[in-house]
């Protein structure tokens, strides 16, 4: 079973579609106990830190997705769900899940450089993480969003785009996996990127 | 680098889409959900669709159509027109749109923008802008006016004003239209494109005007535009997306090229 968590952090109606695009139904939940129960897990979300990492915690979610990740059945965090993994963000000073050793900080500003960081942009990926496996190095992916995960170990950046500055667009620890963009957005080849992670059985060697 | 956006936009009137000059002597042009899913084939950027329905019960018939939009394409899309109320904003965005693009109601109602952005995220909601060129007075300073009904009511705003406060507002993104160039084909209105770009750190997009691919290259470096939204140059077949990116390329403008 695969689940996608809702925590009123913005619309995920698009992840369920695409899922089901590539032939797979999903359940989406709002409770732990489904999230305990799942074969794999989707954290999605758009939003704000502070509001999303107390949705998760008033819901027991926060202590779910841990549980999970320490069983290592796969995770897939996208955008916000990229950033609340680390164990800290900028934005509204919030303590997060530290799955991920790290903290989410906001993009630079500066002249002619637009905030949100909203459109197409390549993603420059490193290692040979199975679930971004099988994409053409010039494909682009939707991004939107002011914050960005920075890990504290190199070895946990998959992916790198530049806007402003280079910053870390893909991620993944373990059987944890998140990108800052949205794959469900990203065309074809952000369909092969979910694909990939229907099929991953959540080991990576770092 | 973040690539600009080509933006193909339909007018979706009774279900269909349609054409026509300065909103007036619409005709059908076809089907949307085929269009949406021919144009997302062919490369588009992201989708824009602008409710002209007039009956009363063109909620139920627009909401159907961006179901079964995004049900085909797998890229963002925007939904504007008629949009007055926060349930109007839940309905379309719960249907399938990544945004809702808000125009008359803000002007009416400025504070709907800050409540969509708390309640659905800035990323969500899209500051549509009509916008009239006049001569420059105190009260208009700019020399830009907001305009509504198509350009026919001026509501004695100044534009340049106006897109900064609905950037404050929470407004995540502007759609900046000329009624001027609309329906022209003779080029985007660059000297209100560039002020607005300009003056706001949300990313613009620029519409009313695109005939040929050198208008869009245009408004994307000297009018400082994010996005370009297009409509004639390839409902008719005219142009396709691929041909305007590669041109677009070539003078070196940042595109999306692989998909």
């Amino acid at each position: 079973m695969v689940v996608v968590i809702d925590y009123q952090a913005g619309n995920i109606t698009s992840v369920v579609r695409s899922l089901r695009a590539l032939g797979v139904d999903s359940t989406v939940t709002e409770g732990p106990e489904e999230v305990l129960r799942a074969r794999r897990v989707i954290f999605p979300g758009v939003g704000a830190a502070g509001e999303a990492m107390a949705t998760l915690k008033r819901r027991g979610l926060d202590i779910a997705l841990q549980e999970v990740f320490s069983r290592n059945m796969p995770i897939l965090g996208i955008c916000l769900g990229a950033q609340i993994v680390l164990d800290y963000s900028e934005e509204n000073d919030t303590p997060c899940l530290g799955l991920i050793p790290g903290r989410t900080r906001a993009l630079p500003r500066g002249p002619g450089l637009k905030i949100p960081h909203m459109g197409w942009n390549r993603v420059d990926f490193r290692g040979s993480h199975p679930v971004f496996a099988g994409l053409p190095p010039t494909a682009e992916y939707y991004f939107v969003h002011s914050f960005f995960p920075e890990p504290r170990e190199a070895a946990m950046v998959l992916g790198i785009t530049e806007h402003g500055m280079a910053f870390p667009s893909a991620l993944g620890s373990k059987n944890l996996v998140a990108t800052q963009f949205h794959p469900e957005k990203s065309g074809r080849y952000g369909l092969k990127i979910l694909e990939n992670f229907l099929a991953w059985d959540g080991s990576y060697a770092e | 680098m973040l690539s600009k956006r080509i933006i193909p936009c339909l007018d979706v009137r009774d279900g269909k889409t349609t054409k026509g000059i300065k909103f007036l002597n619409n005709i059908d042009i076809g089907d949307p959900v085929a269009m949406a899913r021919r144009y997302y084939e062919e490369g588009a950027d992201e989708l824009v669709f602008y409710d002209i329905t007039a009956s009363s019960d063109r909620r139920n018939i627009m909401i159907d159509v961006v179901r079964r939009v995004a049900r085909e394409i797998f890229i963002p899309f925007s939904v504007g027109g008629g949009i007055r109320t926060l349930e109007d904003m839940r309905e379309v965005l719960l249907a399938g749109a990544e945004k809702v693009s808000v125009n008359t109601a803000a002007i009416q109602n400025p504070p709907i923008i800050a409540e969509g952005a708390r309640i659905f995220g800035s990323q969500c909601i899209v500051l549509g802008m009509d916008v009239k060129k006049v001569n420059p007075t105190t009260k208009i300073p700019s020399g830009y006016e907001m305009v509504i009904h198509g350009g026919r009511t001026p509501m004695g705003i100044d534009a340049l004003w106006w897109a900064l406060e609905g950037e404050r507002l929470g407004a995540g993104e502007i759609c900046l239209n000329s009624i001027d160039a609309d329906g022209t084909q003779e080029g985007y209105e660059l000297t209100l494109t560039r002020m607005i770009s300009e003056a706001v750190s949300i990313p613009v997009i620029a519409s009313g005007g695109a005939g040929r691919p050198v208008h869009l290259a245009e408004v994307l470096t000297e009018g400082k535009a994010d996005a370009a939204l297009i409509a004639s140059m390839i409902h008719y077949g005219t142009y396709t997306i691929k041909a305007i990116k590669e041109y677009l390329d070539q003078k070196h403008v940042p595109m999306r090229l692989t998909w």
